[in-house]
């Protein structure tokens, strides 16, 4: 989790891609306990209502769900869902801007390619 | 308890401090009153707690007028920036006589708050610094209970630790229960992540009422080429335009995504910065 929230994009959408990163990079695994509204509130002093409101959308994904009078809990095909839902705006997010720098820059399409393709001693895997 | 505010109006001589007023406030949240100095802010405070009376207009709490009506006023509590409390009472006074006027005073919310600002009881109202008065202010506020509790700018002198300390009480009592909390300053960058709902005052008029998430959502501010820019903001209400190094740069209402699709950088606008360029705006007009 993040140490601090950016005033200029909506809260509830932090908080929700907070979980959810939580959840695709493995330090959230299914069946465990997420964060409650109130906990997200005194956290990042924000209001409970927007914690919900982020909270209560991923209910609405089935990427957790409510159980009374304990919590909220990560379900088990979460991870999943959330990778499925990242790829498909994955063009929009990474692959548009990158377009256009190079597109600014005259990359050529080949060279972008190449880059591509390049292995970078920093993304082993 | 829901707040009705319809045409309301307050002229002292010759100048309208509100002029034709109308909003409602619905549900217990924290709401955040925003605008300039001479905004209007604390006469509608004023009036809303019953201390003053609207020229024009009023303002109904369930259905009711809050002036000179003390099943009302006990269900609200106005804290404004000073003189708050008379000047010869010790602090152990002051808390006496709330506790007997508030139903629902929380004594052990005052005892906390007041051993964490360090106030003595036994010392008066008139020897206490500013900032130890702000915290009394605070103490009492919170402490009250009250299902429309209002915050006018509370915290002349009191140092950054200490409003800290007031923003997680205040959190921390609206978790435990919900209650309308009309929170006015001038710091708003402290505290805007606590709103819920934001209201804008200017020159006795109020300019906006929105949702705090609906705002961060829909006021953008986008840059890039002029006709680019130009072609972007046709039809679209324009807070503010600058221009700089063959860059605009424009503060809209719009969406990031709609931006995009023009090729425009985009940036959200913080409420503290919309409440700036909305004012400027509209006295420069």
């Amino acid at each position: 989790m993040k140490n601090s929230l950016d005033e200029n994009k909506p809260i509830f959408l932090q908080i929700k891609e907070q979980i959810e990163d939580s959840i695709i990079d493995g330090s959230i695994k299914p069946g465990e306990r997420v964060p409650s509204t109130n906990e997200f509130a005194a956290y990042y002093k924000i209001n409970p209502a927007t914690a919900a409101k982020g909270i209560n959308e991923l209910v609405a994904e089935e990427i957790v769900f409510k159980r009374r009078g304990v919590g909220m809990f990560v379900t088990e095909d979460a991870k999943d869902i959330l990778i499925e839902k990242r790829k498909e705006i994955f063009y929009e997010n990474y692959m548009f801007p990158l377009k256009n720098e190079a597109k600014k820059l005259r990359i050529k399409e080949s060279e972008l390619i190449e880059m591509v393709k390049r292995e970078d001693d920093t993304n082993e895997n | 308890m829901k707040i009705e505010v319809k045409n309301l109006s307050k002229k002292y001589h010759d100048n309208f401090a509100l002029d034709n007023v109308s909003f409602t406030l619905d549900e217990p949240k924290i709401y955040g009153l925003l605008g300039r100095n001479g905004a209007g802010k604390t006469t509608f405070m004023d009036i809303l707690s019953g201390q003053i009376l609207a020229s024009k207009g009023e303002i109904l709490i369930n259905g009711k007028n809050p002036f000179d009506n003390q099943q009302l006023t006990e269900s609200i509590c106005l804290i404004k920036e000073g003189y708050n409390f008379k000047k010869d009472l010790k602090v152990k006074n002051v808390l006496k006589i709330y506790s007997f006027f508030y139903p629902n005073w929380d004594q052990e919310l005052a005892d906390s708050l007041i051993k964490e600002y360090n106030l003595n009881l036994n010392s008066k109202i008139k020897t206490l610094s500013k900032g130890m008065e702000s915290a009394l202010g605070i103490t009492v506020g919170l402490a009250s209970k009250a299902p429309i509790t209002i915050f006018d700018e509370p915290y002349i002198g009191l140092d950054a630790p200490s409003r800290k300390k007031f923003y997680e009480m205040m959190l921390e009592e609206y978790q435990v229960e919900k209650r309308t909390i009309i929170f006015s300053t001038h710091l708003i960058d402290e505290v805007s992540l606590l709103f819920e709902e934001v209201l804008i005052l200017q020159e006795g008029s109020l300019v906006l009422q929105e949702d705090s998430e609906v705002l961060r959502e829909n006021t953008i501010a986008v840059s890039g080429k002029e006709d680019k820019v130009e072609l972007f903001l046709k039809g679209k209400e324009v807070l503010q335009k600058k221009q700089f190094a063959g860059t605009v740069t424009a503060y809209v209402y719009g969406t990031k995504e709609e931006a995009k699709m023009h090729g425009l950088n985009v940036e959200g606008v913080p409420i503290q910065e919309l409440m700036i360029y909305l004012t400027e705006g509209k006295k420069g007009a």
